[in-house]
């Protein structure tokens, strides 16, 4: 395993979009490379704008086991959720 | 010679150079060692065929007689054929294919420089539209050369093996003849030997990096731009490509 390259995670900023969007995985051997791979994976048909690349061992992630003490309280928090406005109709779709 | 006939017999040398290195470079596909540089390789291949559609298209505009790119491309035997020596080589290792890749996207990068200002607008325009390809072909294999020349003991010897049996067929690119005299003087073309020098800096610049000796030889092998000789490799490479067309005239999908 040693000899593999490293994982990176890639992040591509889409022709229309605001934020960028994790699209996948590569292997690299340094940071550039990996740009230029993420270009050639993931931008063939002009999907992008712009290239994060990460170093998978880098991203600290939460633990799926967590996910009740993390998430679940929130469940039963309605009021947390602006539904109890009453919203003009000339404001259209939020 | 007309200039229009030296326009075709130049157009045939651009287009020939793309099209016998965009296949020689698409045989790696599905075998490249690593899964990421087999799509890169085969999108610098698609890039290269690209180009060659739109050099060939022009050629047999230019030409006349009713040849299109696809009848150039696959109707044409071994003496009728353009390209440099470079690209009809064999790939041989990773290596070999990445060193030969930056000679000759290193010469085609400052080529399409000066054929972006060519007095023949069809050209330019067509010089335009590769050079934003050809610059990305060059970064990429300058990297991979530096980054296998200057890497472990066994990727730098396959690279410093790769350059001295490469290196014979870069002089071909900057020999001139009547065509290039001709292409010259309507300002539709450089005179090769003039881009030696700038090629010279950057390749040199490039393979200091990568830690790799350019041969002390100013050997050169000829007869690939002229169609006077090629190597034994074309026939064989022309027998695969063009068997299609042959087993099957007019096939398409």
């Amino acid at each position: 395993m040693k000899n593999e390259w490293p994982l990176w995670e890639v992040f591509i900023r889409g022709q229309h979009g605001l934020s960028h969007r994790h699209v996948g995985s590569l292997h690299a051997p340094d940071a550039e490379m990996a740009i230029k791979n993420a270009r050639d994976v993931y931008t063939r048909r002009n999907e992008g704008v712009s290239i994060w690349v990460v170093k998978a061992a880098d991203i600290a992630a939460s633990s799926p086991s967590d996910k009740g003490p993390l998430y679940e309280p929130s469940q039963s928090k309605v009021y947390r959720h602006p539904t109890f406005f009453d919203i003009p109709e000339d404001v259209g779709a939020m | 010679m007309t200039r229009d006939e030296a326009l075709f017999e130049y157009l045939l040398r651009l287009g020939d150079n793309t099209l016998i290195l965009g296949h020689r470079v698409s045989e790696w596909c599905g075998h490249a060692p690593v899964l990421e540089e087999d799509i890169a390789l085969a999108n610098t291949a698609l890039d290269l065929i690209g180009q060659t559609q739109l050099w060939l298209g022009l050629a047999g505009e230019v030409e006349g007689k009713g040849r299109d790119a696809d009848t150039l491309a696959f109707l044409r035997d071994a003496w009728d054929f353009r390209n440099l020596l470079l690209v009809e080589v064999p790939n041989g290792d990773f290596g070999r294919t990445l060193m030969r890749q930056f000679l000759f996207d290193a010469f085609h990068s400052i080529l399409l420089g000066k054929l972006m200002k060519s007095s023949e607008p069809r050209v330019a325009e067509i010089a335009e539209k590769a050079s934003k390809e050809v610059s990305y072909h060059l970064e990429r294999s300058a990297d991979t050369v530096v980054g296998l020349g200057d890497g472990t003991g066994e990727s730098h010897a396959r690279m410093q093996a790769a350059l001295d049996y490469l290196w014979p067929y870069v002089g071909e690119m900057f020999t001139g003849d009547e065509v290039d005299a001709e292409m010259a003087d309507a300002g539709i073309a450089p005179d090769p030997a003039s881009l030696r020098e700038e090629y010279d800096a950057l390749v040199g610049k490039v393979l200091a990096e990568a830690t790799l000796e350019i041969p002390d030889s100013q050997f050169a092998h000829k007869g690939g731009k002229t169609g006077s000789m090629h190597t034994e490799h074309l026939g064989h490479l022309l027998t695969q490509m063009q068997w299609l067309q042959r087993a099957y005239p007019g096939a398409s999908w």
